[in-house]
């Protein structure tokens, strides 16, 4: 969905402030996800529209269950981001790994970056598709929170990648111009908490779902820890997929990404708090790139992915 | 700011010859800022190197240094499984050759009584050695060492300065493994650029006691050297972290060789 058949669908909405579809439709909306039923969505926030910054496509708020950070307090992170020049951030929830209230974990996510991050952070909204009634989340972030993109834990909710509720959560996402974000990992498995241990989620099924699903905007967080070489290059090449460098690692490591994957399909990203923000900016400065490359990492890329 | 990187390997490149790896290398650490890297092994990885094998490796090595004296200091890599074999290593490459420090890694713990004749020559000679360190929940390999392996270690040689590798990569625990330890320094290289990490270290262990190093090919500069430079720690803090702790424990034997800084 375009930005101009957005605002046509404004215009549709009486209510921008909280509408409230039937849930009936909803439902049907829900069911009829891989056919084309669409969320209505109210007043979508248009996209930064500056021709230079930075834009980190992952960005956490809240507590990370494990240990306080030095930045996770919102205003915090957003005076830091800001200070490093960051335009843009797209900010998911830690809360959204283990809360199980996730209405209330967006609605958190929403009102942080408003109050604290406006114009800065872009809310991600969890959903947890292993959850009774899922998709009255989904449909909180679309129309209640004008959210512009979900933030997916499938290793965190239990679920692998060829779980049938996964590919409709896709599907309505897709139809509902959502970009999808999937966290492979949050932190290396080697050092987990001995009651928090998770597997990092296996991308094998991913390529061939997103050949079935139209419209589909797919972003891998912290996928190149575990996903490298040919399968890396085979799933980014299967559809509109992108990766963000905070897990890579190697001297030069990004100019050696850009070997694998064409630059339009590499995004900037943090995953700060739980990282030094330094780390990501760094590694810009490492590899030698062409200012055209730093451009479409540093923001372009992401710009046209939100568009 | 001066920088000196106390962990680099030969690997994370491309190039067929030990000078070739190292000229790469050298070209990233340029661009950010790094005056001098110490270098053990990287051309192949042996976790229980045969006598023959050390001294591939630390040949390689001496190679890669002597093409870079300007840049580079030299770890000699040995093995506790063969004593013999490692004290003659320790002569070769550091008594009687250019390198400064020891490099120990997974062929044996380190808490072991083997490793103590070598502990002993590498203090005789003002040697740091550098002993890799990590606590996995997954497992660790059979000979890998803890932190907690290194202060048992420090507490039967009080006089060696030992380098945590690491930090036991789960450094919350790793840190609190050898803080009482003052004869023991925390490498923040190698893991991810966790934040929370360098502040730590220094509020417990206090800044002198905390080295940057990268672990270099096999992880970025950039990542390791965040942990330092997003630090919420003072100034003064950073630059022993970043060069002058290194300067402060190479010092000496840098001096018994005559290297003028």
């Amino acid at each position: 969905m375009r930005e101009h058949e957005r605002v046509l669908e404004i215009q549709e909405v009486p209510d921008n402030r909280a509408p409230q579809l039937d849930r009936r439709v909803f439902l049907a909306g829900a069911a009829a996800a891989m056919g084309g039923a669409v969320f209505p969505s109210t007043a979508p926030a248009a996209p930064a529209r500056e021709e230079s910054g930075l834009v980190d496509v992952n960005v956490n708020l809240g507590r990370w269950p494990l240990r306080r950070l030095p930045h996770d307090q919102t205003e915090l992170l957003a005076s830091t981001l800001r200070s490093h020049g960051v335009t843009q951030a797209w900010a998911g929830s830690f809360d959204g790994l283990l809360h199980k209230d996730i209405a209330a974990v967006n609605a958190r996510l929403a009102d942080e970056c408003q109050r604290h991050g406006a114009g800065l952070l872009v809310p991600f909204g969890s959903v947890n598709p292993k959850l009774p009634d899922w998709e009255e989340d989904l449909r909180r972030c679309v129309q209640i929170h004008r959210m512009r993109g979900i933030r997916l834990h499938p290793n965190y909710h239990g679920y692998q990648l060829d779980d049938p509720v996964f590919a409709r959560l896709l599907a309505l996402a897709a139809k509902n111009d959502l970009v999808v974000q999937v966290a492979l990992v949050m932190e290396d498995e080697r050092m987990m908490h001995p009651l928090l241990r998770v597997e990092p989620v296996a991308t094998e099924p991913l390529a061939g779902l997103i050949k079935g699903i139209p419209g589909l905007r797919l972003t891998l967080l912290n996928a190149l820890r575990t996903l490298r070489g040919d399968a890396l290059g085979k799933l980014v090449a299967a559809g509109d997929v992108y990766v963000e460098i905070s897990m890579i690692e190697g001297v030069g490591a990004v100019g050696c990404l850009l070997d694998l994957l064409p630059a339009d399909r590499v995004l900037f990203g943090s995953h700060a708090p739980l990282f030094y923000f330094e780390a990501a900016k760094m590694k810009l400065e490492e590899s030698p790139l062409k200012p055209e490359v730093l451009r479409a990492i540093r923001h372009q890329n992401a710009k046209r992915l939100l568009a | 700011m001066e920088i000196w990187d106390l962990h680099c390997h030969l690997s994370g490149v491309p190039g067929d010859t030990p000078e070739s790896r190292l000229a790469a290398i050298l070209r990233y650490a340029d661009r950010m800022g790094i005056a001098r890297l110490c270098v053990c092994m990287g051309m192949q990885w042996n976790y229980d190197p045969k006598p023959e094998t050390m001294r591939q490796e630390n040949d390689d090595v001496l190679r890669a240094i002597r093409a870079y004296p300007d840049r580079t200091f030299g770890f000699v890599y040995i093995n506790p499984n063969h004593t013999t074999a490692s004290l003659q290593e320790l002569n070769r490459c550091v008594r009687d050759g250019p390198m400064v420090g020891v490099k120990l890694w997974v062929a044996e713990r380190c808490s072991a009584r083997s490793l103590d004749p070598i502990i002993a020559a590498a203090t005789e000679l003002e040697a740091p050695i550098l002993q890799h360190t990590w606590i996995k929940i997954t497992g660790n390999l059979p000979g890998e060492s803890t932190p907690l392996d290194l202060a048992l270690l420090a507490r039967r040689h009080p006089r060696a300065i030992l380098i945590c590798g690491h930090t036991g990569g789960d450094w919350e625990v790793g840190i609190r493994a050898i803080r009482g330890h003052s004869n023991i320094y925390a490498d923040l290289a190698g893991g991810d650029p966790a934040a929370g990490f360098t502040e730590m270290a220094v509020r417990e262990l206090g800044a002198e006691r905390v080295l940057y190093g990268s672990d270099a090919g096999g992880r970025s500069f950039a990542s390791q050297l965040a942990k330092v430079l997003g630090a919420a720690i003072p100034e003064s803090a950073r630059r022993l972290i970043l060069a002058g702790n290194a300067k402060r424990i190479l010092g000496p034997i840098l001096e018994r060789k005559g290297v003028r800084l």
